[in-house]
């Protein structure tokens, strides 16, 4: 079963972000990866940008599809986890963790406030599964 | 409301990711698609692929419907053995591909999935003389047994002496004491045994190759590794890369059309013309230069240099030559490759390309088929 820990917030494209000071630092749910599965290259094209909410930042590949990582906050994308050029898996095995992917100064804080707490996402990820 | 296999259980209780495909609910993998690729290139994996249509043909007339059906020479085969064969529409499109067997009491199609319904009725709609057709897809289980390990699995529950069995050769026999139909054919590259039997003994047969298999790992392998051992091995998949609007010719399956059958088949007419005239297209291999990944319908383009900004400083556009039917990370190679159709003067092997990966140009190259030279295939 997947784990969604309670000290982060979540979006519904499966994003996770945990804010500290003012920035967060994001990746993608314990249930996306698994979704995913067999992640081989993870590309933050943002990096330095200024973007807004929802904006795609990067893009995740898996042996079977390509998906867009979308930003769950507006702000300024000041780093992206350069380890998962080498070790992508990490996103599956450790993706709250050695996953991460990109870190954000958050422009505007109260923005937070639309994201998923742990149960609604938790919720959310139940009725996208398959079983 | 998907159909299941015999096996869905077992799939169940080794944590398959379920998903529907030809309207069956099927596994797409286990534990992850690069792990199980992995175990089937170089141990043993079993394959459900209880989903394919599978056709029993009868009647003194039966040779000679197929020979018209199909492109490859049935008449060549001998008893026991199998063929690559593909069904042509009249205007050379691509119907299905399928392997037909000749078996002592019958011949014997296998089809696609997604395309039973649809092929029984092409098949039906022609039918001419002496010929009866049933297909028996509900009520006969089908397993592929794939990797180097796979006849030394195999030996141990099946009831004759398999090493005689060549590629593309089948024989009836028993498989843990359940009457089978045993062939040594596959998907994967890799040597290997597919095996037909009642769906009713099923369960039994799972058990007894996986007790078998044991002491080599073996595993149940998803439909997603599926995909990536193909690929690796440029075998097409219709709806991928072949389908109505491609030929056999263009999608380099000449080697089972036999232009010089004397009766001519469904489809000869205008495939010995695109022979003559070589067609305008072919399926080609692409290996990515760096480590994008391909993916279908995106368009490959030639005229750029290896600089994806050179195309603003010069003015050249790129044009589109072709556009990807399959791609994915090659886990045996650790690359991305990816098939696809190209104009013919852009097919040959060394062509440097370019694929528009999501509006960004990526080198590819057209290489030799098949991607990876290291399957155990005999």
């Amino acid at each position: 079963m997947a784990n969604f820990p309670t000290d982060l917030k979540y979006t519904k494209t499966h994003e996770w972000l945990r804010l500290e000071g003012d920035v967060a630092t994001i990746g993608i749910s314990d249930f996306a990866q698994g979704e995913l599965s067999d992640i081989v290259y993870v590309e933050i094209t943002a990096v330095g940008k200024t973007i807004k909410r929802d904006e795609p930042i990067g893009t995740i590949e898996a042996v079977k599809a390509v998906s867009d990582l979308f930003s769950p906050v507006s702000g300024q994308v000041i780093a992206a986890n350069d380890l998962l050029k080498d070790s992508p898996a990490n996103v599956n095995k450790d993706p709250y963790g050695e996953g991460w992917m990109a870190k954000i100064k958050v422009s505007d804080p109260s923005e937070l406030k639309g994201l998923l707490d742990s149960a609604a996402y938790a919720d959310l990820a139940a009725k996208s599964a398959h079983h | 409301m998907s159909k299941l296999t015999p096996f869905h259980d077992r799939h169940l209780a080794a944590g398959g990711k379920m998903v529907d495909f030809a309207g069956y609910d099927l596994p797409v993998q286990f534990h992850g698609i690069i792990p199980e690729h992995t175990r089937v290139r170089t141990t043993v994996g079993v394959f459900d692929v209880s989903h394919m249509g599978r056709i029993e043909v009868r009647g003194s007339g039966a040779l000679a419907f197929i020979n018209r059906m199909t492109t490859n020479d049935a008449s060549k085969l001998a008893m026991n053995q199998a063929q690559y064969s593909v069904l042509c529409y009249p205007d050379g499109g691509i119907v299905d591909d399928l392997v037909v067997y000749r078996l002592p009491d019958c011949y014997f199609l296998v089809v696609n999935g997604a395309n039973n319904a649809k092929d029984t009725a092409w098949l039906q709609e022609h039918l001419a003389g002496d010929v009866q057709m049933s297909n028996i897809t509900d009520v006969q289980a089908q397993l592929a047994i794939q990797g180097p390990k796979a006849e030394a699995v195999m030996q141990k529950v099946c009831s004759i002496p398999l090493s005689p069995i060549g590629f593309y050769w089948a024989a009836a026999c028993e498989v843990a004491g359940v009457k089978a139909l045993v062939s040594r054919t596959g998907y994967t590259g890799e040597d290997g045994f597919e095996a037909y039997f009642p769906s009713t003994s099923a369960l039994k047969v799972w058990d007894a190759i996986f007790e078998a298999g044991r002491e080599f790992d073996i595993e149940p392998i998803g439909l997603g590794a599926r995909d990536t051992l193909r690929m690796e091995m440029k075998m097409a998949l219709y709806g991928n890369d072949i389908d109505k609007t491609t030929n056999p010719i263009e999608a380099g399956l000449s080697w089972v059309v036999a232009l010089d059958k004397p009766e001519g088949f469904i489809g000869s007419d205008v495939l010995k013309k695109v022979e003559a005239e070589k067609p305008a297209r072919r399926l080609v291999c692409l290996e990515m230069q760096d480590r994008s990944i391909a993916r279908p319908h995106y368009p490959i383009l030639a005229g750029l240099g290896h600089d994806p900004d050179s195309s603003t400083e010069s003015g050249h556009v790129p044009r589109q030559v072709g556009a990807v039917t399959s791609g994915t990370l090659a886990p045996s190679l650790n690359k991305g490759i990816a098939l696809g159709y190209v104009k013919r003067q852009f097919a040959k092997a060394g062509t440097e390309v370019q694929i528009d990966v999501r509006g960004r140009n990526a080198a590819a190259m057209i290489v030799k088929p098949p991607f990876y030279k290291h399957g155990s295939r005999k």
